[in-house]
């Protein structure tokens, strides 16, 4: 018998998709059984309380949880977030609920045995509930009580080589794709960048100086696995210059149903037989492909790098040889002025381990200095860009203005010419001018 | 230049207790504008007035803030002494 009746949430376990609030009973009933003899640390009825009020919350048709607090780890600024519910006689179970999040390995690369160690720790002494991976990247601890935090970050830090991740007005726990360790698209190697700026701006991560949170995404490719470019204030895309590599043979044992398109991706179903022209030719959005007489061509400088076409025949199309990533800037969901995508800032950066990435890091410095002096509280760099226009996002990272920036001519951005950028400024010799020109 | 610790440690306890009566929680620029710093400055100092224990976070999950320490409590986030 559940500790509270539920009957509001009973109904979200009635429609065809795995429910959270089975997931939520089934840990509930795992605790209250222990076949592993827990001492568990927190109310081992952590969950049904957790069940109880959020029904309540449904019922009264607002929230019973407080807004944040002052809890965390000692020296850190973020990476705890307090929760204190405000019917601790009714749920003290959940009389605190507070949030851990654990800044996972680059790629998402963890053995069992690291996963079974951390669900381990959180059964001992926190709810046992967490979320692997939403939407901010990292690995999240639902719900533990304060004099639990100093204990756990010990056993993490300690034991398993674990740091906890961003909150708050911090830069968030940076994630990647799993790039070039697995994917043969990977045009830079986006763990090594994504691990080198974590351990680099640990600052950054664990005290908050920021106006606001700060994103880090990084994606091998245009494909976008992490959707760096809807995720993140600083989206960093894998690219290449020069042109796409095409095997003219693969190219061929495609249209003649030697390969499967996408990979087999798509064999669930009988789709008929390959059509070059219509799956790949007539796809491409800039429409630079053409297929003739047996032979692919691509006209390079209008690809916009889609992917589409590699996709669809990796075996025989690569992305080129000279590589590197795109730098985009801005992306935020929709608190103020709707959800926005990063816009593109750099083109192409060569990504290069051998100086330590400087001329990235040169970059995300210079747009901390400006959006660190010149932010509002809680306004997002995106926020900021729009504010003070993309030409200042310019001039702050000494980056010169390029045809790649302007999203549509003469809105956005509009660039101004300043005096001093005008061969003989703006006053003219009208003796000269009127030698040329009649009034 | 470099601030200069003490000095700057003093100017911050004045000026969040001058606000003590309204305001318990600060933003980081709030504090960067009292020593009249840029905010890698400002950072430097402030950091270590939480090593200290002078100050302490306070964190919504979204944004964070900071106070003396022990003052205002929950209530204060609340803004029911406001
Ligand atoms: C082949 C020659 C030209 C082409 C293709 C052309 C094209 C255009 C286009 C596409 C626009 C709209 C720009 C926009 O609003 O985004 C425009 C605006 C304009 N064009 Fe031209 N144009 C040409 C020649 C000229 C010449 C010779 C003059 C003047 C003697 C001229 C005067 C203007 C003016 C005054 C505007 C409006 C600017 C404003 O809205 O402030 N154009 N033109
Ligand atoms: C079982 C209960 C909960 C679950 C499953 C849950 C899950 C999550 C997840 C997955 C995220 C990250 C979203 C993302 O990926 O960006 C998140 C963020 C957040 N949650 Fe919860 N949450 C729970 C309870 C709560 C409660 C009770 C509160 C408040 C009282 C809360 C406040 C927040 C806030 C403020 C953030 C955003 C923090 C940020 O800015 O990054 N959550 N939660
Ligand atoms: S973003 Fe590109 S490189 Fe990274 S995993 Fe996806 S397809 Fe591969
Ligand atoms: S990558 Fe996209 S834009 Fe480029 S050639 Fe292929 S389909 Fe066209």
């Amino acid at each position: 018998m559940a500790k509270h009746e539920t009957p509001l949430l009973d109904q979200l376990e009635s429609g065809p998709w795995p429910s959270f609030v089975s997931d939520m009973k089934q840990e509930a009933e795992a605790r209250a059984k222990n076949v592993n003899n827990v001492e568990y640390q927190i109310p081992s009825d952590v969950i049904e309380d957790l069940l109880g009020v959020l029904e309540l919350s449904y019922k009264d048709g607002e929230t019973h949880w407080k807004h944040g607090g002052i809890v965390g780890v000692f020296g850190y600024g973020g990476g705890v977030i307090g929760r204190y519910c405000d019917q601790p006689e009714n749920f003290p179970g959940v009389a605190h609920f507070h949030t851990m999040r654990v800044n996972q390995p680059s790629g998402h690369f963890y053995t069992t045995e690291y996963l079974k160690q951390l669900c381990d720790l959180w059964e001992f002494r926190g709810s046992g509930l967490t979320n692997m991976h939403g939407s901010t990247g990292d690995i999240i601890f639902l719900g533990t009580f304060t004099p639990q935090l100093e204990e756990i970050f010990y056993e993490m830090t300690h034991k398993y080589d674990q740091d906890l991740g961003g909150s708050g007005s911090n830069l968030r726990t940076p994630s990647d794709c799993i790039g070039a360790a697995r994917c043969e698209y990977a045009c830079y190697d986006t763990q090594d960048l994504c691990t080198h700026l974590t351990l680099e701006y640990q600052d950054e991560l664990h005290r908050p100086a920021f106006p606001y949170k700060f994103k880090f995404k990084f994606d091998g490719c245009p494909n976008c696995c992490v959707a760096s470019i809807a995720r993140a204030d600083m989206s960093f895309i894998g690219t290449w210059k020069d042109d796409i590599q095409i095997d003219q043979e693969a190219v061929k044992g495609y249209v003649n149903g030697e390969f499967p398109p996408n990979g087999g991706a798509h064999a669930g179903r009988d789709w008929g037989a390959f059509d070059i022209q219509k799956e790949v030719v007539d796809r491409c959005p800039t429409q630079c492909m053409r297929y003739e007489n047996g032979k692919l061509e691509i006209n390079n400088r209008e690809c916009t790098r889609c992917m589409h076409c590699i996709n669809v025949m990796p075996r025989a199309l690569r992305p080129g040889k000279q590589t590197g990533c795109s730098i985009l800037v801005g992306a935020k969901a929709p608190i103020l002025d709707g959800a926005q995508m990063s816009s593109l800032l750099l083109p192409f950066v060569e990504v290069n381990k051998e100086n330590d990435y400087q001329e990235i890091k040169d970059v995300i410095e210079s747009i901390w200095d400006w959006w660190m002096e010149e932010g509002k509280n809680r306004e997002r760099l995106g926020e900021l860009m729009k504010r003070q226009g993309f030409q200042k996002l310019l001039e702050v990272t000494g980056i010169d203005p390029i045809p790649q920036h302007v999203q549509e001519p003469r809105h956005n951005p509009y660039i101004f010419w300043k005096e001093e950028e005008v061969p003989g400024g703006f006053d003219r010799d009208i003796h000269e001018f009127r030698k040329h020109h009649q009034r | 230049m470099a601030l200069d610790y003490e000095e700057s440690k003093q100017k911050i306890i004045e000026g969040l207790q001058k606000k003590s009566k309204t305001k318990s929680k600060f933003y980081f620029n709030d504090l960067a504008k009292i020593l009249d710093a840029k905010p890698r400055e400002a950072k430097k100092i402030v950091t270590q007035m939480i090593n200290e224990g002078i100050l302490e976070f306070w964190s919504s999950g979204s944004t964070s803030m900071y106070g003396l320490k022990g003052t205002g409590k929950q209530a204060g986030a609340e803004h029911e002494n406001e």
